[in-house]
């Protein structure tokens, strides 16, 4: 039996989320594998409920913008630990792009992916 | 003047407090009172981790927080109290004598019973009405989310 489609879901600062996920659709042709979450205007139980509803449940992979603050607070503080989701901090395009690639992997494996697929787009150039 | 700011933001320690403010009022400590913060090691690790080095922080119940932050006030240091809620602020500023003398509301969302009166503040009449006795006291009261946006003093605060 082939396991659910990963989704992805990337919560960040501002207007970010939504601006990664339009690029992330424009680059793969991909749509609906990545769920934008925002913080404008949300003290942190209404961010928490935000990213739970988008979550909903379902096996994913939550990208955050910042390794601290309220994204990733309120994320931490709903999502740690549970089976479903796993959490990747220092979200960028080239990790987002990847992932709508390989949605039948395990969060676990998802996540280890993104990281390094992440890792692997920072570099400095002459 | 060693409290430089007394801030109420219900994202508590974020990157607007520890970037935004606390750069350019080099701030050497944050000193945030919340009640379920303060009773749960998982909470004080999480906000722990937002605060850069070379900034203390740390986390008291409000029952706890006016005999510190009086003997704050007159240490060497330069120090930003932080509240989630307005309530806890009204009963800082009005119990702490002097220590604190202006209240930053900086991140007040909205709640049913609230009304918006800037894009980052909303306040129910019982909350606005609580600011007022703070202000009558002698204490600053004004909205900005960062310093580089212009201070709104409550007075000039509409729906």
């Amino acid at each position: 039996m082939t396991p659910p489609a990963l989704h992805g879901v990337v919560v960040c600062h501002g207007d970010l989320a939504r601006a990664l996920v339009t690029a992330v659709e424009e680059i793969s042709g991909i749509r609906g594998a990545l769920i934008p979450v925002s913080n404008t205007g949300c003290d942190r139980g209404r961010l928490e409920e935000r990213i739970v509803e988008a979550v909903d449940g379902r096996p994913s992979v939550v990208f955050i913008d910042m390794p601290s603050g309220s994204c990733l607070f309120a994320a931490v503080r709903r999502l740690s630990g549970t089976a479903e989701a796993r959490l990747v901090t220092g979200v960028n395009l080239a990790m987002l792009v990847d992932f709508v690639f390989h949605r039948e992997l395990a969060p676990d494996q998802a996540a280890e992916r993104a990281i390094e697929t992440g890792a692997k787009a920072i570099a400095s150039r002459r | 003047m060693s409290i430089v700011v007394a801030r109420i933001d219900d994202r508590l320690v974020h990157g607007q407090v520890v970037i935004g403010w606390g750069r350019p009022l080099e701030l050497s400590r944050i000193v945030l009172v919340d009640a379920e913060v303060a009773a749960s090691a998982f909470e004080r690790e999480l906000y722990q981790m937002a605060v850069p080095a070379g900034i203390e922080v740390e986390f008291l119940a409000p029952d706890e927080a006016p005999a510190r932050i009086e003997a704050l006030g007159s240490a060497d240091e330069r120090v930003l109290v932080l509240t989630g809620s307005v309530d806890t602020m009204v009963t800082l500023a009005k119990s702490c004598h002097g220590a604190i003398v202006k209240v930053n509301l900086g991140g007040i969302h909205a709640q049913p019973g609230r009304r918006e009166y800037l894009r980052y503040v909303y306040l129910s009449g019982r909350e606005l009405d609580d600011l007022r006795t703070v202000e009558a006291a002698g204490i600053e009261v004004s909205a900005q989310d960062l310093p580089t946006t212009a201070p709104v003093p409550l007075s000039a605060l509409r729906p």
